[in-house]
This record gives structure tokens, C-alpha cells and sequence, in this order.
């Protein structure tokens, strides 16, 4: 092309040299560079890590089988107390399971629940959020009032007198959480879908020819990740919580599944004397819902953009 | 301001009606009250016997419209379980919750508000930080589990309060406290970053060019903006309280609509957790209409829209 | 004016710490401002401008650091002064301060007349009768009329217009010194522009205020300030007054930025100037001049030594190396080049649009009432090839609508776009894309933040599936040199290039798929003026080169006026006058268009801001005036115009009016002499329409 010379001319050459040693990071690399120095963030993925290793390697890293009973050494302490021993470091619990053992499943439970809801709710919340806002119109005033309606209904006792109706297992109890908690996706999908529809980009894919579908799948949700990604982490943290609610209440994981909010529960007739048997499963939850919501805070710092500054 | 709110409250009451059709029909579908009435081992003639006296074998939108004409007047049907109207059995469960979520409400409004403020009025100090950990711990403590712990530390090892119950003042605190605490993060955040937006408005810097400062210019400038957002989470929160205590109700073994919500479900007394989660809904969906109608009179653009 | 200083600035400086270093936003500026006077601090965004305005009132954000060496105003120091001092004594009592924005600047829950009176109150030495009565003279002051009813409305029931006014009158409440306006027009529409720069001229000589008025905006600041400070990159490079800062402009930068705007030269007979490369990052030190790197005739010692300030006279300076610098060097020597003559377009139309009309209805909320927009009302108009036909008025005007409207993204309500022969509705949104494309005003909102560049340029080719990947990858590296985009920037993403290189990448997306026509909607007013000029030399060369016909839209007349072969003009969903470029600027027959031309501001230091001929606001499209919808606000409606719709009628010179004074207005426009007011405009001689009305 010859016209480069003319439209370029020499003031464009000069720009693109002196510019070299301007152009900033791409927004992952600004995302790393943020997330280096983001000590909550790092101690939380540090802490999710461990946790997930210990979940994923449960049956070599648990030093007993977590259901076997022996009711011999039923409510030993933990090792360090007196009349502890150390082939059962935390002790065992009223049916003479190990504690530690049941304590290491349990965090498998609590992730597979946590994640497994957590995407049940995405999938629903993007889903209606993205067709709310992209579309607007009656199904916006449709989707909206679905979620009028689910706000308005207490979501504990929803999912208590669902599960009581289908019937207690670890299914139906991330179904069921995953079914309860799609609002808080779908409200910021719908916000941000409303905010990206209006910008110039999608007004210039329509123009190159592109369809709706295409528009909502490559142009609008690339722009939705970063913050599903937030949510999807603290939506985990809130899942694993209600699942040990529900299933100190009864209602949750059926007996004798190593459920941390089941052990509290079949602690809590014992826990004037043995307060171990609830501490600890607790301390164990407080630390994992904890380190999940440092991450999904530090992932909504690291990947703010600060556009135009 | 008249036609906004004819609009609000239309729109509450068909929330209403669209969440009792729901509930209505799911338990419609996935129970037969005939055989909880009956019994588990009753003849098969016998639950049937039941199933028409009682009218089970109509079509669900007939029983629904049977059953509203009976709530709208007042009639909440007969508990199959403890066998008395679901009136009485309300009334006599909803003092202690009503109290419960109040000092709850309490509990949030004096540890969130000042938190938030704080935090907002010098953000990435010292108190910043203290707030924003305290919102992250108080979001990761699962709740029935700091009831517990309180039982153990304030009940047990040092009696200061009863363990359980619900017939003094005492019995209150704790539960009220943990009640409480469970909205401190979601409302202490949002007071932050609502009070943060404001203060770094345009009319903000305005104001100040005006030569507003220090405590006037939050209290005469930013305080009513930053109110909005605030008013409707409360309402939001002490509607979910007043649905929510089910786990600090059973934790601390009051007897409030929370525990009946809990034993009506284990027992299938579908009439009980019909009539509950209505009450629950109707409050839910008042609660958010105050705020509504508090928010109008504090913004004119809501009140002229 | 006298010469006694009311301020005196010596070595301000701001630095705000960010997350990875520090931005030092203003650097050691000196400023003096005499009483009576208007000082316009003039720069491109970045420079520093507003920042010092603010450091002046100490409303910084809270992270930011100042320091001075004096900040003396009216015998105060106020570097020295406490928070609260600067609060209850200067802040809105001896300084008054007017912002850019007025949709954002008042407190949306609170009354006019609070906030107009608390101004008054809050320090304590007046009732609050006193200061409700101030209030109301004020907004009489202003020019908003009814002003006692006005107090008790909130913020969101006026336009932006209105809200400005509000603020000048709140600035003014308690009789300031000096007034700082800091952008004040920079939101608004040409005509109201117009009025209110007037209106702060007007009270500054009334109310013997000084002024600073800090602005982008080389015309405004020409026609109502008395001396110029222009600053680059933090600090200020040259001072003097308005006319021996433009008409001898000394330092490079200066220059360069005025050879920049459109119309200070010669119209549209040379290419406009530019100056190359980017502002330097503000963080850090900059060593030597901060110019240097971008500077025509940048020295060794330019890039090592701090330059230093030149003296010209009393209060004129400039700060540079060079001591020779004259007027007669142009920045634009050597590669000065002649622009092709404009085209003498042919006459086959290659887009038609006829009587196109759209009507939104508009509902809020679930329940809320509807309310119909007519955003386009029988539109007819026609693009040739090779033309640039440009398409003027102001926001809410309908320019978007119609524009989405010709690229198919809309459909009308009634009338029909012809592309090639074809409605435009009817042709696959594919075969479309390939003979109309856009290119959009914000380059920010335009490209996917998500994708890399060599993705979006390449994306109008993978969706219409043009060639196989490897020729698509070398079609967009042809492309990014043909609008001069640095090849390394293929895998960049949006966020790393600046908004003149966005719109590079806008451009080039747009050409990609070898369109006939593009449709640039507004492509560099959110462009610096250094980068506008380069945008519309690349449009341009790309429109010889490719053989382009533009639809450009715009609100600015000097772009008009440099690069149209037609023009149209349009007002509320109406196309009032269109024809060539060169009638309809200099003989315009819509009182409207005059208005338009009346409004725009050269720059020319000898004059001074011009009487508004059009009163009151833009109106709001949901309430249309009957009859003629300019007839509230043409000086020129009488009767007729107030009941009928004037119907198209074409002038003897080709050119398309609706209006039925139309034959009148060139005429009474002409015999206006300065100081008159619309009402004794001289009565035409006859209405020619009625005649020829059966």
C-alpha cells in the first residue's frame, strides 16, 4: 500500500516509537501484577489450596476410615488433653469415629456442595440476567418480579420444607441450594448487561452483521466473567454455610455422612463436657468459608478496572 | 406520590399472591395430607374417607382460591399436627420472634452504622481495616455455631446468661446478638460504600465549594443521600430476621414462629407452613414497601418520578 | 480594570500517590490575576488545569498532597490558612467555584432554593429572608424566569442549562471575588453555550469579579478572557494577554495547538496541523522541557535542562529554550500539504432516506404512564458518492436515531432507507455491513475492553466469513498501517492505547470490510484537539484514497466547515435546512442554522462573546411545540408559525428550508444592528407561503 506514507506521514512513525516504552500491561497482567500484592488474597488462596488438597487427597491423607465405629474408644479428647491418644490426634466422636478423619471428608462435602451449587445458581442467575437485560422489555418486568418473589421468601425455610418434600441426600441438597441462590448473579449480570447494551461496541457488532445470540455470547459476556468469578466464590462460601445449617438442623446431608454441620450437631448433646466435638468442626468451616471469601474479595479488588485513568 | 404508591402496593400484593400459589402448589404436588391426617398405618378407605371430607381430590386452583377466601377471612384452616387453628398457634409463637428481631435489628443498626461511617470517613485507615476484617469474620461465622459458642463461653463457663428459653429479658441477649451480628457485614459494607459514593460526588465538591465542612457538611449534605440505600437493607434485613430466626430460635430453644416453622415442617403440617411462610412473605413485602415509601419522601426524584 | 493583584500563585504544586507511584499533576505553576480581570487557563485534559483551580480552593481529592511557596489572595496566604478558615471565610464567601457538570453538581434531595440560600446562611450573618431574597434577585440575575417559584423545584425538574444557572447564581450569593468556572460550558449545547458564557461575562462587569475561566476550548477562552495562561503537562507554558498569546503565539506547544483547530487557518484549504506523539506520563520526574519529545525543533539541551522562562513583556512569558521563537515558523513546515481540493461530488445518490419517521413510546416502570417521543419526523434527505454530507444539531435532536436508523439497527415507524437500489431493512444485516459502517464518538465505550486489537479490527471479517484465518490476520496487519496503528499493538488490548489510537482502531474496524459509505457519528469530540486534528487528516486521506462518501456527524461547525461538501441541519427530529456547505454557512436561510453559526466560537481575540439570539433551552422532545417546533424560540415566529408546520421548500440556490419566514430571515438577520432586541426585529414585507397556498 502506497498511501501508508501519506496518511502516516512522519508523525505517526515518531508517535508509534515513542510510545513503545508506554504501552501498559494487558488487564491480566495488571490483574497478576495487583493480585502479587494482595496479601488477603494470597493468604486466602493459600488457605483454599491446602483445604482443596486435603479434600481431593482425603482417602491417603486421612489416617482412618471416617465411618468406622468403635465403640471402645468412644469421646476420646483430643491428643494433646489428658486421656487423648495420638493415633486419633482430634480425638473421636460419640460412635468412636475418628474425628480428624471425619473432619478431613468433611471438607469434601462442603467444597463439592459449595461448588456444585454455587455453579447450579450461575448457570440460572447469568442465564435470566443476561436475557433480562440484553432483551428488556416484558421478560425484563418478568424476570424482575421472579426475583421480587425469591427475595421475599425466607430461603432457609424454603429450602428446609424443599428438601423435606424431595428427600434428604447430598443431590438434593446442592439442587436445592443451587435453586435458592441465583439473585445476587442475576441482578449484577442484569445491571451490567443493561450498561454494556448501550455502549458502542455492541452497536458496532450489530452493524458488521452479527446476531443476537452471537452479540450476547461474544460481546456481552466476556464482560460478565470478572464478576461472575466474584460471585461464584462468595456464592460457595454462602452455599457450604447453608448446607451446615441445614444440616445441624436435620434437614441437610443424611447421617453418617462426614458433614461439618451434621458433627456439630451430633456434638451439640455432648458439648458441656466434650466442647471439642463442636469447636473444632466449626473452627474448620469458619477457616475454609473464611478463605473463600478473601479470595472472591481480592479477586473483585485485583480485577476492578479503573478505566480512562 | 399517590399513583407511585398505588403502583408499590399493587406490586406487593401480587408478589404475595404469587409466592402462596407457589408454596400452595408445591406442597399440592409433593404431599398427601389425606395420610399425614390419617396416620402412617391408617386403611387405605380411611385416607380416602379424608381426602373427600376434607376436599384434597379438588383441583389445586380450586383448593388455593378455598383456602385464600378462608385467610382473607382470617381463618388459617386447623393444624393436623398440634391439632388447634394456626391463629393461636401463631399468636402464640410470634411475641418472641417479633422481640428477637427487633433487638437484633438493634444489635446491627448500633455495631453496622457506626462501623460503616467510620470506615467510610477515613477509608484505608486503621478503623477501615478494623471493619473491613470484622464484615469478613462476621460473614464466615456460621451463625449457629457462634450461638453455640456463646452458650459454652457465657452460659456455661461463666453463667452470666440462661442457656436456653425465652421467659426473661437475659434470655434475649445472646440470641439477640447473634441474630444481629449476621447482618453486621452486608449492612456495614453497603454503609461504607454508599457513604463513599456521596462524599465523592459532584454536589459533594460543590458543597464544600460552598464552604460546607467537617460535620455539617456529612449531617446538612451527605447524610440524607447516603440514608437511600441504607433504608431499604434494613428493611430487608428485618424482614429476614422476622423469617430467619428459624437457627437462632432452635439454637437457643425459643419458642417463636421460627422453631414452629421447623416443627411443622419435620411433622408435615402443611396448614402451619402454608399459613408461615404467607405471614412471612405479607411482612417481608410490607417491610420493603416502608422503605419504599421512606426513600420516596427522602428523594424527590423518587416522589415526582 | 485596575492592575491591583487579587492573586498571586508561586511554585503550586499537587501530587497524588496511586497504587504504584505517585502522579504529580501540577508542577510548580506561577499565576497572578488582577482585579477585574478574566484569566482563561487553557489545556488539554491532563494538564493540570482543573487541579490547580482546585488546589487554589483546597477541595483536592482527600489523597492528594499541596504544597506552594504562596498562595496570596487579597492579602491572605492561604497555603497557610487552616481547613476551617478556608471553609468559613474564603470557600463560596470571597471565591465562588462553578463546575463542569451541571447534571451531577446539585444535590438531588434538596430544593433549588435550599441550597441556593444555605450558600448564604450557612455563614451566619444573614436571615433567612434575607438570603431568600437574594436567591431570588440572583436567578433573575441568571435569566431564569418565574424565579420564586423555582426555589421550591429540585434539580432533576430543570435541563442542563437551567442547573448551570443555579450554580452561577449559588456562586454568587454572597458576592464573591473572584469566580472560578471551571469548564462551565464544556456539557452543553452549542446555543446554550452561547448564552451562558454571555451571562458570566455580563455579571463579571456587573459585579467587578475577577474571574478564572479554565477550559479546552481554544474559541471560548479567545472570546471572554483578557489573558491566557496555556499549560502543558502540570505546568504553564506561556502567559500573556488573549490577543498576544493568539495572534503571536511564542511557545511550540502554543502553536501547535492552535494549528490544530479547524478554521484558524484558512478553511479547509490546508491539512491541519498536529502535534505528534502523546502527553508524557505525569508520574515521576520529567527531565529537560516536558514538551521536548513532541517538540518540531527539540534541541539537545532541551532534553536535559529545565528551559527557562522568558520574559516578553509585562506579564507575558513563555517558558523554552529556544529565544528565537517567531510567528512566521510553522510547525506544519516541511510536511505541509495541500489538501485535494473538495471533491465535486457527482450526483448519483448512493443512499436515499425519504420520509422517514420513528416515534418511541416511553414508559416507566411497570405500571407507569406512556409517553410518545417523535425522535424523527418525516426525515428525507440524500448521500452522494464521494461526498461528505455533514449533519449538525444538538443532543436530543435525533442525529443518533436517524443515523442508527440509515445502519439499520432501528426501523422506522414510516418512509424508507434505499441502500443500492434496496430498503435498507430488507437486505441481510451482512450484505448490509458491507456497504455501511460506523465509526462512533467514544473510543472508550466503541471497542470490547475483552479483546485484543487484531481481534476487533478482525472481527467484522470472521463474522461475515471473509477469507480463510491467515488471510483475514495479514488483511487487518494492511489495515492498522493503513490508519497508522504500530503493528505491536495487534495483541494489545483497548485499555493499553490512547483514545486517539482507540479511534484508530475504530476507523480501521469500520473500513475493514471496504464499505461504500461510513457513518461517523461525532468520531472526535471526545478527542483532545492535537489528537481531533490528526483523526480528521487520516478521514480524510483514507476518503480520497478509498474512495469514501462520509455521513458526518457533528455538533461543531469548524469541523463543518473544514471538511463538508453538504450540510443539514437538524432540530427536534426535523431536517430545517440543508445544502452546500458554503451556502448554508454563509448565507443561511433557517433562523435556526444562523442561530447555530451566531453561537459557534472562533477563535478571535478582537471579539468578544456574542449576544445569544436564541433565548431559552432546547426543548424536551415528549412536549413538541405546535406548530413550528423552533417557534418558542426563533425570534422571528409569528402567528402562523405558531399554529402551522411549515412544509419543505426548495431556495433558488438548491437549498433545502422549512420554515416560513425563511425568505425573512436572511434579510432580517442582515439588517440586525448590534443592541437590538428580538421583538423590534423589522416586520417582513409579506408571507410569500400564504400566497402560494390554494
Amino acid at each position: 500500500m502506497t498511501i501508508t506514507e501519506s496518511v502516516g506521514g512522519n508523525e505517526l512513525t515518531s508517535e508509534a516509537e515513542r510510545e513503545q516504552a508506554q504501552l501498559g500491561l494487558t488487564p491480566g497482567q495488571v490483574a497478576i501484577k495487583r493480585a502479587r500484592r494482595h496479601p488477603g488474597l494470597l493468604v486466602g488462596f493459600g488457605i483454599l489450596l491446602v483445604m482443596a488438597l486435603f479434600a481431593v487427597l482425603a482417602p491417603w491423607l486421612a489416617p482412618h476410615d471416617p465411618y468406622l465405629q468403635n465403640l471402645s474408644l468412644r469421646l476420646l479428647p483430643p491428643a494433646w488433653v489428658e486421656g487423648g491418644q495420638w493415633s486419633h490426634l482430634l480425638g473421636t466422636d460419640h460412635l468412636g469415629r475418628d474425628y480428624l478423619s471425619r473432619i478431613i471428608y468433611g471438607a469434601r462435602i462442603s467444597m463439592m456442595i459449595g461448588i456444585g451449587a454455587a455453579t447450579i445458581g450461575a448457570i440460572i442467575g447469568v442465564t435470566l440476567g443476561v436475557i433480562a437485560g440484553y432483551f428488556g422489555g416484558w421478560l425484563d418486568q418478568a424476570v424482575n418480579f421472579l426475583v421480587t418473589c425469591q427475595l421475599a421468601v425466607p430461603s432457609l425455610l424454603l429450602i428446609m420444607a424443599l428438601v423435606f418434600v424431595i428427600g434428604q441426600s447430598i443431590t438434593v441438597v446442592i439442587f436445592v441450594i443451587g435453586a435458592t441462590h441465583w439473585v445476587f448473579y442475576l441482578v449484577v449480570t442484569r445491571s451490567a448487561t443493561l450498561r454494556i447494551r448501550e455502549l458502542d461496541f455492541v452497536a458496532a457488532a450489530s452493524a458488521m452483521g452479527c446476531s443476537r445470540l452471537q452479540i450476547a455470547v461474544k460481546e456481552i459476556l466476556p464482560n460478565l466473567l470478572n464478576q461472575i468469578l466474584v460471585i461464584f466464590t462468595l456464592e460457595v462460601a454462602v452455599a457450604i454455610l447453608n448446607e451446615a445449617t441445614l444440616s445441624f438442623l436435620g434437614l441437610g446431608v443424611p447421617s453418617p455422612t462426614p458433614s461439618w454441620g451434621l458433627m456439630i450437631a451430633e456434638g451439640k448433646t455432648a458439648m458441656f463436657f466434650q466442647p471439642w466435638l463442636v469447636i473444632l468442626p466449626g473452627i474448620a468451616l469458619f477457616v475454609l468459608v473464611i478463605a473463600i471469601n478473601l479470595l472472591g474479595d481480592g479477586v473483585r479488588d485485583v480485577t476492578v478496572t479503573n478505566r480512562r485513568s | 406520590m399517590i399513583n407511585y404508591v398505588l403502583r408499590r402496593a399493587l406490586m406487593a400484593l401480587l408478589v404475595a399472591l404469587t409466592v402462596s400459589f407457589g408454596t400452595f402448589a408445591l406442597f399440592y404436588f409433593a404431599t398427601d395430607p389425606a395420610q399425614t391426617i390419617a396416620g402412617e398405618d391408617a386403611p387405605q378407605e380411611m385416607v380416602d374417607a379424608i381426602r373427600e371430607q376434607y376436599g384434597f381430590d379438588r383441583p389445586v386452583s380450586v383448593q388455593y382460591v378455598d383456602w385464600l377466601g378462608s385467610v382473607l377471612q382470617g381463618d388459617f384452616g386447623q393444624s393436623y399436627f398440634w391439632k388447634q387453628p394456626v391463629v393461636e398457634l401463631i399468636q402464640e409463637h410470634a411475641k418472641v420472634t417479633i422481640m428477637l428481631a427487633l433487638l437484633a435489628l438493634v444489635v446491627t443498626v448500633v455495631i453496622a452504622l457506626p462501623l460503616g461511617i467510620s470506615a467510610a470517613l477515613r477509608p484505608n485507615s486503621w478503623v477501615d481495616r478494623f471493619a473491613l476484617t470484622t464484615a469478613v469474620s462476621a460473614q464466615a461465622i456460621p451463625n449457629f455455631w457462634l450461638g453455640l459458642m456463646l452458650i459454652i463461653l457465657l452460659a456455661v463457663t461463666f453463667p452470666i446468661f440462661p442457656v436456653s428459653g425465652d421467659s426473661s429479658w437475659r434470655h434475649y441477649v445472646l440470641p439477640a446478638f447473634v441474630l444481629g451480628t449476621s447482618s453486621v457485614p452486608a449492612v456495614m459494607r453497603l454503609t461504607r460504600t454508599g457513604l463513599l459514593d456521596v462524599l465523592g460526588s459532584d454536589y459533594i465538591r460543590t458543597a464544600r465549594a460552598k464552604g460546607f465542612t467537617g460535620y455539617r457538611l456529612i449531617l446538612r449534605q451527605a447524610l440524607r443521600n447516603a440514608l437511600l440505600p441504607i433504608v431499604s437493607v434494613l428493611a430487608v434485613q428485618l424482614g429476614h430476621k422476622l423469617g430467619g430466626s428459624i437457627v437462632t430460635e432452635s439454637v437457643f430453644s425459643m419458642n417463636g414462629l421460627g422453631r414452629l416453622a421447623v416443627e411443622s415442617i419435620f411433622n408435615s403440617d402443611i396448614p402451619t407452613v402454608q399459613s408461615l411462610i404467607l405471614l412471612f412473605v405479607l411482612t417481608f413485602v410490607l417491610l420493603t414497601l416502608a422503605a419504599d415509601l421512606i426513600n420516596a419522601w427522602l428523594d424527590p426524584r423518587i416522589r415526582m418520578g | 480594570m485596575s492592575t491591583e493583584s487579587l492573586l498571586e500563585i508561586r511554585d503550586l504544586s499537587v501530587a497524588i500517590p496511586t497504587e504504584t507511584s505517585t502522579l504529580r499533576a501540577v508542577r510548580g505553576v506561577d499565576l497572578e490575576l488582577r482585579r477585574g480581570e478574566t484569566l482563561g487557563i487553557v489545556g488539554e485534559s491532563g494538564s493540570g488545569k482543573s487541579m490547580t483551580a482546585l488546589a487554589l480552593m483546597n477541595l483536592l481529592p482527600p489523597a492528594a498532597r499541596r504544597s506552594a511557596a504562596c498562595v496570596n489572595f487579597a492579602g491572605t496566604d492561604l497555603s497557610t490558612v487552616s481547613e476551617k478558615e478556608l471553609a468559613g471565610q474564603v470557600r463560596g464567601r470571597k471565591i465562588g467555584m462553578i463546575f463542569q457538570e451541571p447534571m451531577t453538581s446539585l444535590n438531588p434531595v434538596y430544593s433549588i432554593g435550599r441550597q441556593l440560600t444555605e450558600a448564604m446562611t450557612l455563614h451566619g450573618e444573614v436571615s433567612a429572608a434575607q438570603a431568600r431574597r437574594r436567591a431570588i434577585q440572583l436567578l433573575e440575575k441568571v435569566g431564569l424566569p418565574d424565579p420564586a417559584s423555582r426555589l421550591k423545584q429540585y434539580p432533576h425538574e430543570l435541563s442542563g442549562g437551567q442547573r448551570q444557572r443555579v450554580m452561577i447564581a449559588m456562586a454568587l450569593m454572597n458576592e464573591p471575588e473572584l469566580l472560578i468556572a471551571d469548564e462551565p460550558t464544556t456539557a452543553l449545547d452549542v446555543t446554550i453555550q452561547a448564552q451562558i458564557l454571555h451571562l458570566l461575562r455580563g455579571l463579571q462587569t456587573e459585579l467587578g469579579m475577577s474571574m478564572i475561566l479554565i477550559t479546552h476550548d481554544l474559541g471560548v477562552v479567545s472570546r471572554a478572557a483578557d489573558r491566557i495562561a496555556v499549560m502543558y503537562a502540570g505546568d504553564i507554558v506561556e502567559t500573556g494577554t488573549t490577543a498576544q498569546v493568539l495572534n503571536d503565539p511564542r511557545h511550540p506547544y502554543t502553536r501547535g495547538l492552535l494549528e490544530c483547530v479547524p478554521g484558524y487557518r484558512e478553511a479547509s484549504a490546508h491539512r491541519l496541523g498536529s502535534i505528534p506523539g502523546v502527553v508524557p506520563s505525569m508520574t515521576g520526574d520529567i527531565r529537560g522541557c516536558a514538551f521536548a519529545a513532541r517538540c518540531p525543533r527539540a534541541a539537545e539541551e532541551c532534553f536535559i535542562d529545565s528551559p527557562p522562562t522568558r520574559p516578553l513583556g509585562p506579564a507575558r512569558t513563555y517558558v523554552c529554550h529556544d529565544p528565537e521563537e517567531t510567528r512566521s515558523r510553522s510547525l506544519l513546515e516541511g510536511h505541509d500539504r495541500e489538501q485535494t481540493p473538495v471533491n465535486k461530488p457527482a450526483k448519483e445518490s448512493v443512499l436515499k432516506v425519504a420520509g422517514v419517521s420513528r416515534t418511541f413510546s416511553v414508559r416507566r416502570g411497570m405500571f407507569g404512564k406512556r409517553k410518545s417521543l417523535r425522535a424523527l419526523d418525516n426525515i428525507s434527505l440524500e448521500i452522494r458518492k464521494g461526498e461528505v454530507l455533514a449533519l449538525v444539531g444538538e443532543s436530543g435532536c435525533g442525529k443518533s436515531t436517524l443515523t442508527r436508523t440509515i445502519l439499520g439497527l432501528e426501523t422506522p415507524d414510516s418512509g424508507t432507507v434505499t441502500l443500492a437500489g434496496r430498503p435498507v431493512g430488507a437486505l441481510p444485516p451482512r450484505q448490509r455491513a458491507r456497504m455501511i459502517q460506523p465509526v462512533f464518538q467514544d473510543p472508550y465505550s466503541s471497542l470490547n475492553p475483552r479483546k485484543t486489537i487484531g481481534n476487533i479490527i478482525g472481527r467484522p471479517l470472521q463474522v461475515n466469513q471473509l477469507g480463510a484465518k491467515a488471510e483475514q490476520r495479514t488483511r487487518v496487519r494492511r489495515m492498522m498501517e493503513l490508519v497508522g496503528l504500530p503493528a505491536r499493538v495487534f495483541n494489545s488490548f483497548p485499555d493499553q492505547l490512547s483514545g486517539g489510537q482507540r479511534q484508530r482502531v475504530a476507523i480501521a474496524r469500520a473500513l475493514i470490510l471496504d464499505p461504500e459509505i461510513v457513518i461517523c457519528d461525532e468520531p472526535t469530540s471526545a478527542l483532545d484537539v492535537s489528537v481531533q486534528a490528526q483523526i480528521l487528516n487520516l478521514l480524510l486521506d483514507l476518503r480520497d484514497e478509498l474512495d469514501l462518501t462520509y455521513l458526518f456527524v457533528t455538533h461543531d461547525l469548524s469541523v463543518v466547515a473544514h471538511l463538508a461538501d453538504r450540510v443539514a441541519v437538524m432540530y427536534l427530529g426535523e431536517i430545517v435546512e440543508c445544502g452546500d456547505r458554503d451556502t448554508v454557512l454563509t448565507h443561511p436561510k433557517h433562523p435556526y442554522t444562523r442561530a447555530l453559526l451566531d453561537s459557534a466560537l472562533s477563535i478571535a481575540p478582537e471579539l468578544d462573546v456574542p449576544e445569544p439570539r436564541l433565548t431559552g433551552d432546547f426543548p424536551n422532545p415528549m412536549n413538541r411545540p405546535a406548530g413550528c417546533p423552533f417557534h418558542p424560540r426563533c425570534p422571528l415566529a409569528d402567528a402562523q408559525c405558531r399554529s402551522r408546520a411549515p412544509e419543505v421548500e426548495w431556495a433558488a440556490d438548491g437549498t433545502l428550508v422549512k420554515c416560513w419566514r425563511a425568505g425573512d430571515a436572511a434579510g432580517a438577520f442582515s439588517q440586525l444592528s448590534a443592541g437590538q432586541t428580538p421583538e423590534n426585529w423589522p416586520d417582513p414585507p409579506k408571507i410569500n407561503k400564504e400566497e402560494s397556498a390554494p
